[in-house]
């Protein structure tokens, strides 16, 4: 891999409580290099957008960043004070949420949020601003763009006012796109618009995008890597296709198991038993091994191997071997 | 046998400004056509699935099954009586009582100032029904504790809070479950065990599910006979091989091709385009034909009706 956009060091976010300290982010390392996809999933609670938010500057206290390193283009921006981080997203860091109505401003026009964005990061002129705003519109596929840089947000559909949102994600030209459940809110046949335009601005632009998803199906149609998470800490790191055809760890194996599949017919589903622990419940050892079926005594006694490494890895004591299963 | 007859239902909301407001801005009334003219049979100890995108009229049509509704037009008849039209109280009562549904989302589904067993109990309670002992049994029977009947609902995990929202309608011992989206608030894993249990309890109980569902994969798992539904419309019924090895209808075809699918690594399709029109001025004609790559002339003229296609029903005039 090329020097990478992103890269992640055993990463640790703190929440300080009257109960103790907890950790919904322990030890995560992961890169994501220039025009890549990586996903990142898990299910609710394995803190995937702590991460997302932790790399952005977003974490609300009293959740802080304990430890680890995050660097952004070479830029070292975990301790950057407020000022330095707000000048940063934005500028090198664009973010698309899950609702797009509560990311933009009811009040103004998507024109002025487009240019006002664009003035505050980019060193150019209001009618450029308002000319690259028209330009990233029709970027982003929205219809008539000319016309619509008048209309509020409410005048759009659910789809459309995600592209707004990634049109003003984009417009300052960053070099990593944080994607948090981007295409949760919305319908099948407007979630493959959205993705496909995803997938085409990362390809043209060599924006690196981290794509949280709960949805393996997404990950698997959209995503370079995938990076999977449980409770906190990264279970597995590797290609798309490495890591869904032949997933090492037996979590991965599991999730994989519980989605329903065309190619299995109406046969039980796998389940994996139990739930995820609460954050201040954590099991000791490998934090799955209750729940694991190949589990045995080191596995209780002793945390899984972290993954140090940013390009891939396994953390489990006994990874799974088998040849590819779909 | 049929357990639920569907026929020519149709729901219009009203949704229109208050007077004042439409004789000052001179504009009529609107109305929303949520439902339109959709029939279809659900067979005893099935499982009948409704999909589509959100406007589909999904929902509406399970509220209307139940009762939540009445229909505009049309009627749902449930073993032969139309809950809405029925004047005879004790046939009514005693169809309803055959009758339970499960929300989305298990959160907002439960009281919260109620205890578990209380929750459970109630739809026989209401009625004065025997109640000693029913809870803790219902609990075990969806995989949770006995123990659990005295605790409140914010004790529980979303996964655990559905199979609550299941125990209670199970309690008045139904024939019929209206599954709104049951799992779609619960993650993967959580959704396969409640998906299980969904399966195991419909076997025991000799139950009926109509499965209200906007997820292909969880609907293909689940259903024994599928409606796609499109802005209102019921566009294509088929059962799940069928309609997935052979969709009919370009739109079933737009949203199978839309899903996204596990084995289907950096897959580069076109996206389809366009979106779900507005349900208050549909699109004449075929409500799909701005949309649909396959429309004649005809499309935008008449209304197709529903016909049969090897082995599957679809509305469409050039479906072959």
């Amino acid at each position: 891999m090329n020097e990478p956009i992103l890269s992640i060091r055993d990463l640790t976010v703190e929440i300080p409580t009257r109960h103790g300290i907890l950790s919904p982010v322990k030890g995560v390392s992961y890169d994501i290099g220039r025009g890549e996809i990586l996903g990142v999933v898990g299910e609710s609670g394995a803190g995937k957008s702590m991460a997302g938010n932790a790399v952005i500057g977003l974490l609300s206290p009293p959740a802080h960043i304990a430890e680890g390193e995050i660097w952004v283009g070479g830029t070292r921006v975990d301790h950057l004070a407020g000022e330095q981080m707000r000048r940063l997203r934005g500028k090198e860091i664009g973010m698309v949420f899950q609702d797009p109505l509560t990311s933009l401003n009811p009040l103004l026009r998507i024109g002025d949020q487009l240019t006002e964005t664009m003035l505050a990061h980019l060193d150019i002129s209001r009618s450029e601003a308002e000319a690259r705003a028209v330009a990233a519109l029709e970027e982003v596929g929205i219809p008539g763009a000319a016309e619509r840089v008048g209309s509020y947000p409410h005048e759009f559909s659910g789809g459309m006012r995600q592209r707004v949102v990634i049109a003003l994600a984009l417009c300052a030209e960053p070099s990593l796109i944080i994607a948090d459940e981007p295409t949760t809110a919305l319908d099948v046949s407007v979630q493959a618009q959205i993705i496909s335009l995803l997938k085409k601005l990362c390809r043209e632009r060599g924006t690196a995008v981290m794509l949280i998803t709960h949805d393996m199906g997404v990950i698997a149609e959209a995503a370079d890597r995938v990076a999977v998470m449980y409770a906190g800490q990264l279970a597995e790191l590797g290609s798309v296709r490495e890591v869904l055809t032949r997933p090492r760890h037996p979590y991965t194996d599991g999730l994989m198991g519980s989605t329903p599949l065309a190619s299995r017919g109406k046969d039980r589903l796998h389940q994996i038993p139990g739930a995820m622990p609460r954050l201040d419940a954590l099991p000791p050892g490998c934090a799955f091994h209750p729940r694991c079926p190949h589990a045995q005594d080191r596995c209780a006694e002793n945390p899984g191997p972290r993954i140090e490494d940013g390009a891939g890895g396994v953390a489990c004591w006994f990874p799974m071997t088998r040849e590819a299963v779909a | 046998m049929t357990l639920v007859a569907v026929r020519n239902l149709t729901r219009i909301f009203d949704v229109s400004k208050p007077w004042l407001n439409r004789v000052v801005e001179r504009r009529k009334k609107a109305f929303l056509t949520a439902v339109s003219d959709v029939s279809f049979d659900v067979a005893e100890r099935s499982v009948y699935a409704l999909v589509g995108e959100s406007g589909s009229g999904k929902s509406t049509i399970g509220k209307m099954l139940v009762g939540l509704l009445p229909p505009s037009e049309g009627a749902v008849k449930i073993r032969g009586t139309d809950l809405a039209r029925e004047t005879d109280a004790a046939k009514v009562d005693a169809v309803r009582r055959d009758i339970q549904m499960i929300f989305q989302d298990p959160f907002a589904s439960l009281n919260p100032r109620w205890r578990v067993r209380d929750i459970i109990v109630e739809p026989v309670a209401s009625r004065g029904g025997e109640t000693e002992g029913m809870a803790e049994r219902l609990l075990e029977q969806v995989g949770l504790s006995a123990r659990d009947a005295g605790k409140f609902p914010h004790e529980f995990s979303g996964g655990q809070r559905q199979r609550i929202c299941i125990a209670r309608a199970l309690a008045s011992e139904p024939k019929l479950i209206v599954c709104d989206e049951p799992t779609s608030a619960l993650d993967v894993s959580v959704q396969a065990q409640v998906l299980n249990l969904m399966s195991d309890l419909k076997d025991e109980f000799g139950l009926t599910y109509l499965f209200i569902s906007h997820d292909l994969t969880v609907v293909q798992h689940m259903a024994d006979r599928i409606g796609v539904l499109y802005l209102g419309r019921l566009v294509e019924e088929a059962g799940p091989d069928a309609l997935f090895d052979d969709p009919k209808h370009p739109y079933t075809q737009m949203l199978l091709s839309a899903a996204p699918q596990l084995d289907n690594f950096g897959r580069d399709v076109p996206p389809p385009t366009g979106e779900i029109p507005d349900p208050i001025n549909p699109p004449t004609g075929c409500a799909f034909h701005p949309r649909c790559s396959i429309a004649q002339p005809v499309c935008s003229r008449e209304r197709p009706e529903m016909r049969d296609l090897r082995g599957a029903r679809v509305a469409c005039h050039l479906a072959e």
